[in-house]
């Protein structure tokens, strides 16, 4: 498999084969790459970057030719469902819809665990990191990136106790960014404070060797502390600590991004804290890249407030400056995000970034002011945090004496921080110091090396070459587990691909997983219950609540519940009926200007309804007016002889009945009439007769032999784009 | 610790700075923060940097764990794990993969004493 086909699903077996050979294309992290301005459909764009070469783009594109600019910024997403294979497709949704950064979580228990992970075992809550899980991933992300023609970094974690030999591996295998900060160790893993800090040098420098992006772990702290954006000095201070750190063992300051987040939610007046926030942070690491992250802390059950958290998210970035925008699923308040969450929060992303595009040609922050004093004070309370820092001794000092997540708006403190002791921790007493004759025969070794004299020039010559300059030395471990790894999941669900079995999943291959949406007339507790009884009778096993919300309290509750539906669909046996493939709206416009379209239209029969007719034909409902179709209307109980009398007198092309009222079959009749009445005057072959109404099918109005018929949820496009290929297909005048 | 909020008189010092003073200031104290523990990282090792030496030789995760856990034993970290298979591989003139099977060894183990005499920790 070199190449994939759009209609195609990823062959995961064939991903997994032969990866003892694989070797990635490239090292490092890929920006966009901005154009500016960019005309695209005839609209400028101040904020974009180049296009895809086959992409998804937003619902409403249909409108403007379909057209997908890509914001000028990289889009995270972060997948990790704890079946990695399962993920890889849904990698290529995600890049479909825009995504360029694909980032994966870690199972839990990873970063306590001293040494690497092998194999493909199944993880919780994330994936466990491994060379085949990488490699596989990374081989994926290949194929994916040249189907959608735009580089996808690729993404994971150098933290815990085995950060150097995670940082080798990335190195190695092309993985192109990493959080990597030595504070989140040991604030939120316990991991001893030497180790983290020895073990991050070495890390930090593998890491900008293989020119990775790295993005810190300060984030952590407000949605950790109680409220979030007390602890804006401390963020200041925790990215000031690891990007200082950084560029102490070398890494490039484009390649450090701060990993930041809108600390604040509604009802809080979120953006009072969070934009003076934001140009602070960006003032003070002008040099830095921002890795803008979207709130998670107070998200719960209801995706609808996380999207408007989320959006209002993206408002700071596109108001001040965002160079990486992660992306939250809406989702996570409830669940391991599932497959179209993904996609809803990267297309959240692209369509809130277009809307603002050149937003801030006319809005400029008003710098002098409220926000520029609050921009002031949060910088001099990141100052002083760190002056009283040094004066308890330094970093490991502080640590102890509890200055880190403490609740209070530094200075203020409430002595709730987390301490942690220089003498304990994962880890503790494993450090030891470098003897003088201390070695390391390899390439890219952080500190203090005695390297003999005759390798000066290259020190990996010692021993044959490092796996750095010789990717072939690297030793590939493939499974170590003979039950617990990806090719026995995919067995268990070979049927469904192999027979072509269509089942609902959200995560996994065959997770049977579906949700149900309902409104019930109850109070909250009993909505609950009852919900879970309905989704019993709809034989939805393992049933649970996922997400509830009063409407009010005596008149009734909003309820989302899933379960897992143990039914397929068999693919093969399905008969899909005949596809209407419907033209753009900008083919029809164009072929009607050029060749003039006149229609007659009206009610028949003994029947007042007029609503679905109008919006067909009302250009304020985007109806056949719109496309430039000369529409006659006649009105509502026109017989059909009336109605076959203005079309010929008004040599009208075609005849649009709606017939609502099916009392007594009176729909069936009205169109049989009518194409009687047409073949009887002799006007039937130059005539397109259609009707349209709640109970006409396609179907139905073809066994009536009219032309076509058009239900619920008919709009003018489709009976547009249908006159027009009816036209070219009779050759029409 | 709990302390009011005294950010009014202890910022005192900060009111007469610019605004790119306040930035350089804030650099300075991220820089004299971390100086030392970039020092002492340059100075130190752990299991997990020897690992990653070990690994970066072309041997597997799994013999790095091995290799690794064996030389904390020996009490040779501090040499360096890479450093110690090189020593015993060229004491012997047999390759890594050779030495890395011989170091579980009491006769390694002895040679090895011999090669680093003098200069153990």
């Amino acid at each position: 498999m070199d190449k994939l086909a759009k209609h195609e699903k990823l062959n995961v077996e064939a991903i997994l084969q032969n990866l003892e050979h694989y070797r990635p294309r490239r090292k490092g992290w890929t920006w966009r790459k901005p154009v500016s301005p960019q005309v695209i459909h005839g609209l400028t764009f101040k904020q974009t970057s180049e296009g895809l070469t086959q992409s998804i783009p937003l619902p409403s594109a249909k409108h403007f030719g379909n057209i997908d600019p890509q914001p000028d910024c990289v889009i995270t997403t972060e997948i990790a469902s704890g079946r990695f294979e399962d993920d890889l497709r849904r990698m290529r949704m995600a890049a479909w819809h825009g995504a360029d950064h694909i980032m994966v979580i870690r199972t839990a228990g990873q970063s306590h665990y001293d040494g690497l992970i092998e194999g493909t075992p199944e993880g919780i809550g994330g994936v466990p990191i491994t060379r085949k899980q990488v490699r596989a991933s990374r081989k994926a992300l290949d194929l994916i990136e040249d189907e959608v023609g735009r580089p996808i970094n690729f993404h994971s974690y150098v933290s815990g106790v085995a950060g150097p030999e995670i940082a080798v591996l990335f190195a190695e295998e092309g993985v192109n960014g990493a959080h990597q900060d030595p504070q989140y160790n040991v604030l939120y893993r316990n991991v001893n404070m030497q180790r983290s800090f020895v073990d991050a040098a070495v890390a930090k420098t593998l890491m900008a060797y293989a020119d990775m992006a790295q993005i810190d772990g300060a984030h952590n702290a407000n949605a950790t502390a109680r409220e979030g954006w007390k602890v804006m000095p401390e963020l200041l201070v925790q990215h000031g600590i690891n990007s200082a750190y950084s560029r102490l063992v070398g890494m490039k300051t484009e390649n450090i991004c701060l990993s930041s987040v809108p600390p604040c939610a509604a009802p809080v007046p979120a953006l009072s804290f969070d934009l003076p926030y934001a140009v602070a942070l960006r003032e003070l690491f002008r040099e830095y890249r921002v890795r803008a992250q979207m709130n998670t802390k107070y998200i719960e059950s209801d995706t609808r407030e996380a999207i408007v958290s989320h959006t209002l998210n993206l408002l700071i970035s596109r108001l001040t400056r965002a160079d990486i925008q992660s992306t939250i699923t809406p989702d996570e308040g409830r669940n391991v995000p599932w497959h179209y969450y993904n996609i809803n929060a990267v297309s959240t992303a692209k369509q809130a970034f277009l809307a603002m595009d050149g937003l801030n040609d006319m809005l400029e922050i008003k710098r002098n002011g409220p926000l520029g004093e609050r921009v002031r004070e949060l910088k001099e309370r990141a100052v002083l945090f760190m002056e009283e820092m040094l004066s308890v001794g330094g970093y490991f000092k502080a640590v102890e004496a509890g200055f880190f997540v403490d609740s209070g708006y530094y200075p203020e403190r409430n002595g709730d921080g987390i301490v942690r002791k220089s003498n304990g921790g994962i880890g503790v007493d494993t450090v030891v110091e470098r003897d003088a004759d201390y070695f390391a025969p390899v390439c890219h070794h952080y500190g203090y090396n005695n390297i003999p004299a005759q390798f000066a020039g290259r020190v990996c010559e010692a021993v044959g070459g490092c796996t750095l300059c010789d990717h072939s030395k690297i030793a590939y471990i493939d499974e170590l587990d003979a039950v617990d790894n990806a090719a026995t999941r995919m067995a268990a669900t070979r049927e469904l691909r192999e027979k072509g079995l269509v089942k609902p999943e959200v995560e996994w291959a065959g997770d049977g997983v579906v949700a149900v949406q309902m409104f019930l007339p109850a109070e909250p507790r009993m909505a609950h219950f009852s919900a879970l009884e309905l989704a019993k009778q709809m034989n939805l096993r393992d049933p649970q609540v996922i997400h509830k919300q009063v409407m009010q309290q005596a008149e009734g509750t909003y309820v989302e519940i899933k379960g897992i539906l143990d039914a397929t669909v068999d693919s093969a046996t399905l008969n899909l009926p005949p596809e209407e493939v419907v033209l753009s709206a900008d083919e029809v416009r164009q072929e009607i200007h050029e060749r003039p379209l006149r229609i007659v239209a009206a009610t028949v029969g003994n029947d007042e309804h007029s609503v679905g007719l109008r919006e067909v034909i009302d250009i304020k409902h985007g109806g056949l007016e719109g496309y430039g179709v000369e529409c006659h209307y006649l009105g509502t109980s026109v017989s059909i002889e009336k109605i076959v009398d203005a079309a010929i007198e008004l040599d009208a092309r075609a005849i649009l009945i709606s017939t609502i009222i099916t009392h007594a079959d009176i729909h069936r009749i009205n169109m049989r009439r009518l194409h009687d009445l047409c073949i009887e005057k002799g006007v039937r072959h130059r005539l397109i007769l259609i009707a349209g109404g709640t109970q006409v099918t396609h179907e139905l109005a073809v066994e009536s032999k009219l032309d076509a018929g058009f239900g619920r949820g008919t709009k003018g496009i489709h009976v547009a784009s249908f006159m027009v290929k009816n036209r070219r297909e009779r050759g029409l005048n | 610790m709990q302390r009011a909020d005294d950010f009014a008189a202890r910022r005192a010092h900060l009111a007469r700075l610019s605004e790119d003073e306040l930035e350089r200031r804030f650099w300075q104290l991220a820089h004299n923060i971390t100086q030392p523990l970039v020092d002492m990282a340059a100075q130190h090792t752990s299991p997990s940097i020897e690992r990653s030496v070990v690994l970066r030789m072309g041997f597997s995760s799994l013999e790095a764990q091995a290799i690794v856990k064996r030389v904390a034993e020996l009490g040779l970290l501090g040499k360096g794990a890479g450093h110690v298979l090189w020593r015993l591989a060229n004491a012997n003139d047999i390759t890594l993969k050779q030495a890395a099977e011989l170091l579980p060894t009491e006769a390694a183990a002895e040679q090895l004493q011999q090669i680093f005499a003098g200069s153990v920790r």
